[in-house]
């Protein structure tokens, strides 16, 4: 098998990893449909789903069953080859971005081949990512346009001014974060931010030297939530206003499909906003000295969580969540009893940090999406312009003279 | 050696089908729709020679900027299929044997340049040496060059608005 690995690395390595990753992206896509639901009930004081499973845990299965069987027409006069191409595009786009994000520092071992905890390590990463998510455009575009229906082409047109608006803002704000690190590596990037100030404090380029980038994170994360098309910038698929937008006209799995890559580049936005500004994989603790119990955080917050939920769990209302939720909480427990066995905690940091990083960031998106009312079209277009991108242009400049600054 | 062959081959092939797909559709989406596979491919080649920052710039700029516009001014003016006329049937009996001359003509150049073709480096270019070159040894052009750009845009701006002043 060694052998076989060394000489196919493509398909005893990468592929493994595509597929493994593919199943975890898209499985993490249905229950973040969940999670969105359940976060936006609670702001507004309901339960959200809970009818499917207990806390409505089977709720994105019943989902995707639905978007199967349901009946898929197409509307009369429409251009056919575009409104089949747009949610392929939109969706291959969207899932093809997650390839170049580094998920952990360490390197491991498939049959012998050591490769990073990434599908990728490019030298590009960051300029790949920006390539793919200018080409995002076109699901949009070709969607709203080839339904032959109004609603959908002004939803289309309209995200796809605001998109790419938009995206020259986010271009600019991380120029600050490129500039500072020397860099378009992704992995290089996160490694750019370690050491701690005063010992305690992470580097992190959130609040790095020689120039924080707040300001940088700020209009970065405004300019993605309005990259993705979501509240409050969701003025594609205004509801009151343009019934639901450029996929007013999709049914079906192609609805879906829709849907997953929305959720898709939220969760790639994530994982960049915390690479670029977040240290990435890195514990937002030392790792010596007085710190070094902070190394079984993972472990015992498994642990801890996996108490809770059996507790929770078997004074549930049905039979079947007293079975399911101790069950899971049972899992998580044993997770955490892994996670503290020697040599294991050193692998798991990065992983953990980096997805509890990239959960905080999700939430603070349903957040969003739950608090703010929608903005009015043409003041989105001349925030974007005349304040997001000035902003993000004075950013460059500040960085770029603070650097020049600390160098002489 | 034998992959870049093949990879080479799929991308060129996708780029020409692309490019004469561009001609034959009737649609102006659907042309603008092959300009872009053309593009992308394109920026393939470009990656297949080592050149990964021009390849990604190639995608950011034109299949994610200047492509997007052609496409969303198509769908803002709602353009229709092209319409065929005595002319345009005409011009199929020209512009096809022209075409055909045009296309000899540059192999025969390019046939016969490949000897000195073969001299160039074929090293893979990282980003950071292009920019030294960029903003070092070529800082005066490139920076006349986005000033130009500059000055275009800004005329653009200027003759499309020029009937509010009045």
């Amino acid at each position: 098998m060694n052998e076989f690995a060394a000489q196919h690395p493509i398909l005893a390595v990468a592929l493994p990893k595509i597929v493994v990753l593919l199943f975890v992206l898209l499985t993490s896509l249905a229950y973040l449909t969940w999670f969105e639901r359940k976060v936006v009930a609670h702001i507004q004081a309901r339960w959200g789903p809970y009818r499917v499973g207990p806390h409505g845990l089977l709720q994105p299965l019943a989902d995707g069953l639905k978007f199967l069987f349901k009946e898929d027409p197409t509307p009369a006069g429409a251009d056919k080859f575009a409104y089949f191409l747009a949610p392929f595009l939109a969706l291959a786009l969207a899932i093809t971005s997650i390839a170049v994000i580094p998920f952990g520092p360490k390197e491991f071992t498939i049959f012998g081949q050591s490769t990073p905890l990434a599908i990728t390590n490019l030298n590009i990463g960051l300029l790949i990512l920006f390539a793919i998510t200018s080409m995002g455009v076109y699901g949009v575009a070709l969607a709203g346009w080839s339904s032959n229906s109004k609603y959908p082409l002004m939803g289309g047109l309209r995200s796809s001014a605001q998109m790419v608006s938009y995206e020259l803002a986010l271009t600019m704000s991380v120029v600050g974060v490129i500039l500072m690190a020397g860099t378009f590596n992704l992995s290089e990037i996160v490694m750019s931010q370690q050491g701690f100030h005063w010992g305690f404090l992470p580097r992190w380029n959130l609040i790095g030297a020689p120039m924080p980038q707040v300001l940088g994170f700020l209009l970065f994360f405004t300019a993605a939530v309005a990259e993705t098309n979501r509240a409050p910038f969701d003025l594609a698929e205004a509801e009151s206003e343009l019934v639901a937008g450029f996929h007013t006209e999709y049914a079906s799995f192609k609805f879906a499909m829709f849907f997953m890559a929305e959720y898709s580049s939220m969760i790639t936005v994530s994982c960049l906003a915390t690479i670029l500004f977040f240290g990435g994989w890195l514990s937002p603790f030392p790792q010596t000295g007085l710190w070094a119990w902070t190394r079984f955080i993972p472990s015992a917050a498994f642990a801890l969580a996996g108490l809770a939920l059996i507790v929770h769990g078997v004074r549930y209302l049905t039979l079947f969540g007293r079975i399911v939720l101790p069950a899971l909480g049972l899992v998580l427990c044993a997770l955490g009893l892994l996670f503290s066995r020697p040599g294991v905690p050193d692998f798991i940091q990065g992983p953990f940090w980096f997805l509890l990083k990239i959960a905080i960031f999700l939430f603070v998106y349903v957040w969003v999406r739950g608090t703010l009312p929608r903005f009015r079209y043409d003041q989105l277009m001349s925030f974007g312009w005349k304040v997001l991108l000035p902003l993000s242009i004075l950013n460059v400049v500040i960085t770029s003279l603070a650097i020049v600054w600390t160098q002489r | 050696m034998t992959l870049q062959i093949a990879v080479f081959l799929i991308l060129a092939a996708v780029a020409v089908a692309g490019a004469v797909s561009l001609i034959l559709q009737r649609h102006p989406i659907h042309s603008a729709l092959s300009l872009i596979v053309v593009m992308v491919a394109l920026a393939g080649l470009y990656l297949l020679q080592g050149a990964e920052f021009i390849a990604a710039v190639q995608i950011i700029v034109y299949s994610g900027a200047i492509m997007v516009l052609f496409v969303f001014v198509i769908m803002l003016l709602n353009a229709g299929e092209e319409e065929r006329t005595n002319l345009s049937r005409m011009a199929r009996f020209v512009g096809v044997p022209l075409g055909v001359v045009f296309l000899l003509e540059v192999a025969y150049w390019i046939a016969r340049a490949t000897s000195h073709m073969a001299q160039a480096s074929t090293q893979a270019v990282s980003t950071r040496d292009l920019s030294t070159l960029l903003f070092r040894e070529y800082v005066f052009p490139f920076e006349l060059t986005s000033f130009l750009i500059l000055i275009a845009l800004l005329g653009a701006l200027v003759l499309a608005r020029r009937e509010d002043s009045d």
